[in-house]
């Protein structure tokens, strides 16, 4: 027991201090890396609650693909322009306001919580025999079955809006077709080469 | 299930990220130590067969990229929708089978218009 609260110590500190780099950090790419390893640490916590489905989601789609997607979008700014100016004490006031409302929902939601909805049941989030992953698929496709057909179109409105948005034609690009390719007419010739004359 | 069995099976994935991170900071530390120390800037600028850089490595990429992966990242969360279903099927019947299905046909519509757009190709 005293070995997961070590973990867990860890697993915050860690992701706290990385966070606070994520902020203050001069470079935006080494605010992302930070990122990264904020994910990460996050993951570990996820373990320690025994929500392990989430902490393999958490690194598989955040760290894999979420944090590849926010270094493109730093790529694609002017990263040498964005270094220079520090936003730090103009913005100050801004993030301490959003700061204190997050920190106020969290304390509503903290006092608010009745564990095992008032019933006196402790709520484990590992039930005994059945693991993290089977308990979420029991109920995400059945039970919560709305929700999860919203999900699908929701993933479909983000590919069509990705498209709509930075697709563009370039016709001055060479690009192979290959069905015009392969419906050439006279494509290919049968030479009946004599032996020792060549073509 | 006991709590310590069960960090017990992370156990080796631990001993893994304590290798990693000694390798890193034994590196790093060891050079750190028995190398001599000058610094200097030149040390550090490109290298470009003995005239000036042309150019800096810090240039903006095509948004082509953003593209590819906001793509990835979909079907990334489709997948990722999968690994509970294919564990759980016994358990939720033909309805979380056909849920399911139904699910994937929404993204297979997707996936043709993203396909007939063109936007899976590099030009």
């Amino acid at each position: 027991m005293i070995i997961a609260s070590l973990l867990f110590y860890l697993f915050a500190a860690v992701c706290i201090g990385s966070a606070v780099v994520v902020v203050t950090a001069r470079n935006p790419i080494h605010s992302v890396l930070f990122l990264i390893l904020a994910f990460f640490n996050a993951a570990g916590l996820f373990v320690l609650l025994g929500a392990e489905f989430l902490a393999m989601i958490l690194v598989i789609v955040y760290v894999g693909a979420v944090a590849v997607l926010f270094l493109f979008v730093v790529m694609m700014l002017d990263v040498e322009a964005l270094a220079i100016p520090d936003t730090l004490k103009r913005n100050a006031a801004v993030g301490a306001g959003i700061g204190f409302v997050l920190v106020a929902e969290l304390v509503l939601v903290a006092s608010g919580w009745v564990s095992g909805g008032g019933t006196g049941a402790s709520v484990l989030a590992i039930p005994g025999d059945v693991t993290n992953t089977q308990a979420l698929g029991a109920l995400i496709y059945t039970h919560y079955i709305y929700p999860f057909q919203g999900c699908g179109l929701v993933l479909l409105v983000a590919m069509i809006g990705a498209i709509v948005l930075t697709l563009r034609r370039r016709p001055d690009t060479k690009r192979q077709d290959v069905s015009t390719q392969v419906a050439k007419p006279r494509g290919v010739r049968l030479v009946k080469v004599p032996t020792g004359s060549g073509v | 299930m006991s709590s310590l069995n069960y960090l017990g099976e992370y156990l080796p994935i631990f001993v893994f990220l304590v290798i990693a991170l000694a390798f890193g900071v034994v590196a790093i530390a060891g050079s750190w130590l028995a190398a001599k120390q000058k610094p200097d800037a030149v040390k550090l600028a490109a290298y470009e067969c003995g005239f000036e850089a042309f150019d800096d490595a810090r240039r903006k990429f095509d948004v082509r990229f953003y593209l590819v992966s906001i793509l990835f990242i979909i079907f990334d969360l489709e997948v990722a929708f999968l690994f509970p279903w294919a564990i759980s099927l016994s358990k939720i019947g033909l309805y979380g089978f056909w849920s399911m299905m139904l699910f994937l046909a929404v993204l297979t519509v997707g996936f043709i218009y993203e396909w007939k757009k063109g936007a899976l190709e590099w030009e």
